[in-house]
This record gives C-alpha cells, sequence and structure tokens, in this order.
C-alpha cells in the first residue's frame, strides 16, 4: 500500500468514525494540538488503526507518533 | 448567623414532553402525554415496549460529532438542559462560572447506555476492543463532570445518587450550599437516560413497569384504581440556584424560594415504602419545619405519584397522617403521568413544575384518572387544570433505597 492510500484510509477513519472536521486532517496536523485527540482519543485511535489495517500497535511504537504524517509512517511500515 | 435565603432564577429542561421550558409547561397544562412506543432500539422482545423518549434532539449537530461520541447520552441531556438555564439565569454561557458556582447533580443509573453497551462489545469482540472512553461515560459523575467542563464551574461539586430522589436531594443539598455562605450560586438539577434494552427489562423483572403496551400514553395512570406501574423516561431538568441577594445584585428575575428541603430514609426495604409511607411523613415535616411553614399554607403537592400500586396508596396515606384534616383540601397532582419517570431526574424536573406553578397560578393535572380507588382519596386535580393564587408548593420524591427527598418553594 503507498503512503497517500495510508494517509487517505487514516483521514476517512479520523472524519467518519472521529468526527474530526476533514479540513483539518492533513500530514502536518498534530493530532492534539489540531485535530483534538486527548489522551483517551488516542486509545481509540489506535484501535481503529488496528482494525482498519490488521496489526497490533504497542504503545511503545506510539512515542515518536505526534502528527498524522508519522502515523501514516508507522503504519506504512507495519503493512 | 442566619441563613440566607436562596432563589430560582434559571430553568432549563430536556425532557419527553417538549426540549424548551415554555413548550413543557404548555403541554403539562393541556394534559398531554409524552409517553409512546419505543423508537430508539427495537423493543419487540421485552415485556414493554414504550417510555418516555426525549424527541428531536441530536447531540452530534448540538455539539458537534468529535464532542458528542465522546459522552453519554446523559451528560447530552444535562449540557444541553444546563445552556438553557445559564441563559435563562441571564449568565454569560462564553465565560466560565468560576469559583463562586457549585454544581450538584443527580442522577439514579448515570451512563447506564454506555455500560450496556460497553458490555455488548466485551461480549461479542474482547476486551481489548472496549471503547477507552467507557469508563468516563457511564461513571455516575460523568455529566457533573462534562457540564463543569463545559461551562467552567469550578467551586463545590457532587453527584447525588438516591434513585428517584436523586435530583431532589441535589436542589436541597444546593440550597444547604447557598444558604450557609459556602458559595453564591449552584447548577443543579439531575440526568437520566436509562430507557435502555437491560435497563428496561431490569426494571419489568420486578414488575415496577406499566405493562400496558397497546396504550401507552394511557399507561401512567397515578392513582387510579387500575393503575400498574411506572413508565421508564428520560430527561434532564437544571435549576439556577443562587443567594437573594445575588440575584438583586445581578437584577435577574426570580422564579421562586427554595425555602424547605427535608431527607430521610425508610431503613425498611431496598424497593417497598414503610408502610403508610412514615418515611415520608418525616420528610414532609422535616421540610415544613425548614421552612418555617405550618401544614395548612401549603397549596400544592407535587407528589411523587409514580403510578405503581405501592407508591401512591402509601404517598396518599403519608400525606393523610401529616396534614390530617387539610389533606381533603390539598390541591396534590402527579406529573408523572405527562412525563413518566425520569427517575434521577424526577426531583429536578417536578421542583420546575413547582416554580412554574407558584409563577403562573396553575396547577397542572394528573392525566389518566379516570377510576377512582379506595386507597387513593384525596384531590390530585384529575385530568384538568386548576387555577387558582398559590403561594407555596411541596415536591415529594422517594427513592428506591428507602430514599425520601422532599422540598417546599414559595414565591
Amino acid at each position: 500500500m503507498e503512503t497517500n492510500e495510508v494517509f487517505d484510509k487514516v483521514k476517512g477513519l479520523f472524519v467518519e468514525d472521529l468526527g474530526i472536521d476533514e479540513s483539518k486532517v492533513t500530514m502536518e496536523a498534530k493530532l492534539e494540538e489540531d485535530l483534538e485527540i486527548d489522551s483517551l482519543g488516542i486509545v481509540e485511535v489506535v484501535m481503529a488503526f488496528e482494525d482498519e489495517f490488521g496489526i497490533e500497535i504497542d504503545d511503545e511504537e506510539l512515542a515518536d507518533v505526534s502528527t498524522v504524517g508519522e502515523a501514516v509512517k508507522l503504519l506504512h511500515s507495519k503493512i | 448567623m442566619s441563613k440566607r435565603r436562596v432563589v430560582v432564577t434559571g430553568l432549563g429542561t430536556i425532557n419527553p414532553l417538549a426540549n424548551t421550558v415554555e413548550n413543557t409547561w404548555n403541554k403539562l397544562l393541556d394534559g398531554v402525554s409524552g409517553i409512546d412506543h419505543i423508537t430508539s432500539f427495537d423493543a419487540s422482545n421485552l415485556p414493554v415496549t414504550f417510555a418516555g423518549e426525549v424527541k428531536d434532539f441530536d447531540a452530534n449537530e448540538y455539539l458537534g460529532k468529535q464532542h458528542a461520541r465522546k459522552l453519554d447520552r446523559s451528560a447530552h441531556l444535562s449540557i444541553f438542559a444546563t445552556e438553557q438555564a445559564l441563559k435563562d439565569a441571564k449568565i454569560d454561557t462564553e465565560k466560565r462560572l468560576g469559583n463562586n458556582v457549585g454544581i450538584i447533580f443527580g442522577t439514579g443509573i448515570g451512563g447506564i447506555g454506555a455500560t450496556e453497551d460497553a458490555i455488548r462489545v466485551y461480549d461479542s469482540r474482547g476486551p481489548s476492543r472496549i471503547n477507552p472512553l467507557a469508563i468516563t461515560q457511564l461513571m455516575p459523575n460523568s455529566s457533573t463532570g462534562q457540564v463543569a467542563i463545559k461551562f467552567g464551574i469550578e467551586g463545590p461539586s457532587l453527584t447525588i445518587t438516591t434513585a428517584c430522589a436523586a435530583s431532589a436531594n441535589a436542589v436541597g443539598e444546593a440550597k444547604n450550599l447557598i444558604e450557609n455562605g459556602i458559595v453564591d450560586m449552584v447548577i443543579t438539577g439531575g440526568t437520566e437516560s436509562g430507557t435502555t434494552p437491560m435497563t428496561i427489562a431490569a426494571f419489568a423483572q420486578i414488575r415496577a413497569l406499566s405493562t400496558k403496551n397497546e396504550t401507552p400514553t394511557k399507561a401512567c395512570s397515578p392513582f387510579d384504581k387500575n393503575r400498574d406501574g411506572f413508565v421508564m423516561a428520560e430527561g434532564s431538568t437544571v435549576l439556577v440556584l443562587e443567594s437573594e441577594e445575588s440575584a438583586k445584585k445581578r437584577g435577574v428575575d426570580i422564579y421562586g424560594y427554595v425555602d424547605g428541603y427535608g431527607s430521610t430514609t425508610d431503613a425498611h426495604h431496598i424497593t417497598a415504602p414503610a408502610e403508610g409511607g412514615a418515611g415520608a411523613v418525616r420528610a414532609m415535616e422535616k421540610a415544613l419545619n425548614d421552612a418555617k411553614l405550618e401544614k395548612n399554607n401549603v397549596d400544592y403537592v407535587n407528589a411523587h405519584g409514580t403510578s405503581t400500586p405501592a407508591n401512591d396508596k402509601n404517598e396518599t396515606a403519608a400525606i393523610k397522617t401529616l396534614f390530617e384534616e387539610d389533606s381533603t383540601s390539598l390541591n396534590i397532582s402527579s406529573t408523572k403521568s405527562m412525563t413518566g419517570h425520569l427517575l434521577g431526574g424526577a426531583g429536578a424536573f417536578e421542583s420546575l413544575v413547582c416554580l412554574l406553578s407558584l409563577k403562573n397560578n396553575k396547577i397542572p393535572p394528573t392525566i389518566n384518572l379516570n377510576n377512582p380507588d379506595i386507597d387513593c382519596d384525596l384531590n390530585y386535580t384529575p385530568n384538568v387544570l386548576l387555577e387558582k393564587e398559590l403561594h407555596t408548593a411541596m415536591s415529594n420524591s422517594f427513592g428506591f433505597g428507602g430514599h425520601n427527598a422532599v422540598l417546599v418553594f414559595s414565591k
């Protein structure tokens, strides 16, 4: 799967499942500051990623993820 | 130090009748029922297929989907009712209310819908797929916390869970905070959204609910000989309470005074009222003493009046025991005949009814009261409203657990 396809799927999850405004979801967007995903929300995001891509994500792997782009990069490396 | 008098300056409500105070009041006066067949889920396999559901309310539209989906419906309803009440009290909802404002809410079963959802996911998909927001949705204090966050309420906060007496206790404890000078204002009330599959089934299992599935609007018939149980309902009602001097300083209109609060416990049985409503008698007496009123000063009693055989009989007995010869001239009604039973939200809703009754000199009727019961022989304002000069109103609330909370309002 190409990076842009991963991004499209991530964007779809954010907009459809989490109700985030579509225009906010860019590769540069910061999860906490820009998309208002707090510490509880990030657990939901991980669950949504795991279901969508059929993978498992460990908490440690999230340490370097603070933007949509970084999440896409992590997902791309695992699928 | 003399206690400060407490006034009500704002009201907000969303309930099975309507989503504004004005429309709710008009329907109450017209004797309209808010009960209908359940539409929010398929109830066809339940022994009870009707309830009082809130209608025409889209939380995603009101709060935005990203915010709304993090909250249980009981919290959605309470934020909506609070915003109405604050605006009614001429409070700027864009500013944080701050440290001199407290919040006390009542709820019987909190985010029970979120609990049911989470267990369904646990059973079907396992522990790792449970909604990470489940705990923050299902805890009974969720609405209290969410409303405090939304409006920046930084003073004392409490969530009271005394079943169907919860929001009457909330209003009473809010009164205590203000009259003792702890804070100048308390946002108080109650919320409930237990019109959910497991909860209805569980209440039906103990034979507490009416099973008149064919005639939902006629099912809730307090004090009628053929009553067969209460009707589940959802909703939230919020009142702005403040000290009289605070209201005068702000120059806002006053609905009335919260003058009396009595709280007692049956210590008898977890669901059945004490014989003759002994705990209720003591609570009514305490509320009158707190208000420094005599029995013959009470013009209107908004009864707990659930439409269960046991409640209505024992509440009637309790009123007769306390009011003695004055009980026959007392005007009583049960607005649950129209709203159904809002459980933990009932006391706050019925406080609203008392305040509007005092303000408008009108008593809403008890609908569906057509067949006299020998055990219920007082004047319950059957089917048609009563216009009368009113000065003092009492609201009764009794909950599973044996909790009794009575409030007295005056103008």
